[in-house]
């Protein structure tokens, strides 16, 4: 992308509440920023190593739990929250990094599966800690100093603060040896290793990074809809996460951001335009079309045609 | 199967040694066996009087020893470039939180890499396609990415699988050439090789493998004039030149 375009970008994210009118629009902004950065972290294993997670929901539900359940029964407030939330949805991804190193390709998709199952029985049936399927209601608001982050203008900021954290760090993660590393094992493990790349360090280490920043997306999402049910770990979640990255671009920085701008907004603009089949028509229709036409997404394609790498 | 028994042989540092044999000798067994591909179920591997035996092959590289493929192994998708760059990767220091932080030398080392990546590219002349994807090359030149790749994880030992597989009679002189000029530069080479024109024109040393043993080991001259080998080659199981 051109610097200047970078900036019209940058500039239009900043002022985007100014621009749209009403509350609805600023939500849909919002929850655009949240899978922005779910889709930023799903692209780091599934674009850069080329491992699937489709269990992906799970990271982010423990960090929608952990970040409730933090501020609700230990009264901690919301910044303290978000950082366990991060920490335990890493050390989630720690084990399923460690699963990954044994099983490879249809194993590690299974094993992702299969894990997001299980999260999602333990917040189905372990009543006494998350209420079971009633959820958890009341998940405060943040608080940023003398601040509440109450409204949905103030939470557009601290979401887009989120997710250009997580575009820095996935920025600076590709852009060095680390990134060469995830891209050689990606491209073609064996000889990866024959040049030192150290396959079990790397895995987890994208498992850990891909999942924290999951788990802030969970966290993101708890306390802005203030209130967590199971529903977090279905797996709708998952697929909304893989069809983002995969039609944005998959393995790009940009891609999986483009991807969550037009799958949070197209389904609402469809609401908007039609009835309820032909939106689901209409939305099944694109994803073929995107998929056929743009096999590898939306933004290797753009950046071919204005002729940018990367 | 067994595919090597009581195969023993040394390589002396700063040599050009060659492996051959004919098809299911074992050569890439051994190679694999060394890199740490494969376990071996008996015996020992040293480099510089420790052992090698049970590591895992990035650890091995660590240790300066280097593999290329037989069958072409790059990076597919990634430029010429990039792969080299990819190749010098125990080249770099940066850990995780260094990358996190971003610091300036941070950036000083993304450069000398760059500039190091793109001496490597030169230095076996792809520097004209240096920004073209690797799986888009030609045979003959994908097999040169490989070489570099494997020179920029900075080898002490390089073992190269058939570097001359599949390229064409002015490659394999190019290819002779540039393996010349990396032993020149202190790197011990052991190759397999089954083109016998370029294993006698480059080799310091000759090891002969067959059915899993080393049959003949010594200068070229010496081995061609070997009666095991001639039996080899030309006896039970001729069809391999």
């Amino acid at each position: 992308m051109t610097r200047a375009g970078g900036w019209l970008l940058v500039a239009g994210a900043l002022t985007l509440p100014l621009w749209l009118q009403s509350p609805y629009h600023v939500h849909v902004a919002i929850m655009a920023g949240i899978f922005g950065v779910l889709a930023m972290s799903l692209n780091l294993l599934l674009g850069y190593t080329g491992q699937l997670s489709l269990g992906h929901a799970a990271f982010f539900g423990i960090g929608a739990y952990t970040s409730a359940l933090v501020t609700l029964k230990l009264e901690w407030s919301f910044w303290p929250a978000l950082a366990v939330a991060v920490g335990l949805a890493g050390v989630a991804g720690f084990f399923i990094g460690r699963l990954a190193l044994k099983l490879r390709g249809a194993y590690f998709v299974l094993v992702t599966i299969s894990f997001a199952g299980v999260i999602s029985l333990v917040s189905v049936n372990w009543i006494e800690l998350t209420n079971g399927p009633l959820g958890l209601p009341g998940v405060p608001a943040p608080v940023f100093g003398p601040w509440s982050l109450r409204t949905k203008t103030a939470y557009y900021y601290l979401v887009l603060a989120a997710a250009a954290l997580s575009y820095a760090v996935c920025r600076r993660i590709v852009r060095s040896r680390i990134g060469r590393a995830l891209v050689a094992l990606r491209e073609n493990e064996a000889l990866a290793e024959s040049i030192g790349v150290d396959v079990t360090h790397y895995l987890v280490l994208a498992a850990v990074v891909s999942a924290a920043m999951a788990g802030l997306g969970g966290s993101l999402y708890a306390h802005y809809t203030r209130f967590v049910s199971p529903e977090v770990f279905l797996f709708t979640y998952t697929v909304t996460m893989v069809i983002m990255v995969v039609a944005g671009g998959k393995g790009t920085l940009a891609g999986p951001l483009v991807g969550a701008v037009l799958f949070t907004v197209l389904p609402e603009a469809l609401r908007a335009a039609a009835s309820w089949q032909w939106q689901m028509l209409a939305y099944g229709v694109l994803l073929v079309a995107l998929v056929f036409f743009l096999p590898r997404g939306i933004v290797p394609r753009l950046s071919a045609a204005i002729g940018v790498r990367r | 199967m067994t595919a090597l028994e009581r195969v023993s042989f040394e390589v002396r540092p700063g040599s050009i040694t060659s492996v051959i044999g004919p098809n299911g000798a074992g050569k890439t067994t051994a190679f694999n066996a060394i890199t740490g591909y494969l376990r071996p179920t008996g015996g020992r591997i040293t480099y510089d009087g420790a052992a090698l035996t049970g590591l895992r092959p990035s650890a091995i590289a660590r240790r300066g020893i280097v593999r290329t493929f037989q069958k072409t192994s790059v990076f597919p998708a990634l430029s010429v470039e990039d792969n080299v760059l990819t190749g010098l990767h125990l080249r770099g220091t940066a850990g995780f939180l260094a990358v996190l932080a971003g610091r300036r030398r941070l950036a000083a080392e993304e450069r000398s890499l760059a500039a190091e990546a793109g001496d490597i590219v030169e230095f076996v002349g792809l520097t004209h396609r240096r920004r073209e994807a690797a799986s888009g090359l030609p045979y003959g030149e994908q097999r040169l990415v490989e070489l570099a790749v494997a020179l920029a994880a900075r080898p002490r030992v390089l073992l190269l699988d058939e570097p001359g597989a599949g390229m064409t009679g002015a490659e394999k002189v190019v290819v002779s050439g540039l393996i010349r000029r990396v032993r020149e530069q202190g790197v011990t080479v052991l190759l397999v090789e089954h083109d016998m024109r370029m294993v006698m024109g480059i080799s310091d040393t000759v090891i002969v493998l067959n059915g899993g043993r080393v049959i003949a080991e010594g200068a070229p001259a010496a081995i061609q004039a070997h009666p095991e080998v001639i039996r080899a080659y030309l006896g039970a199981s001729a069809g391999t030149p």
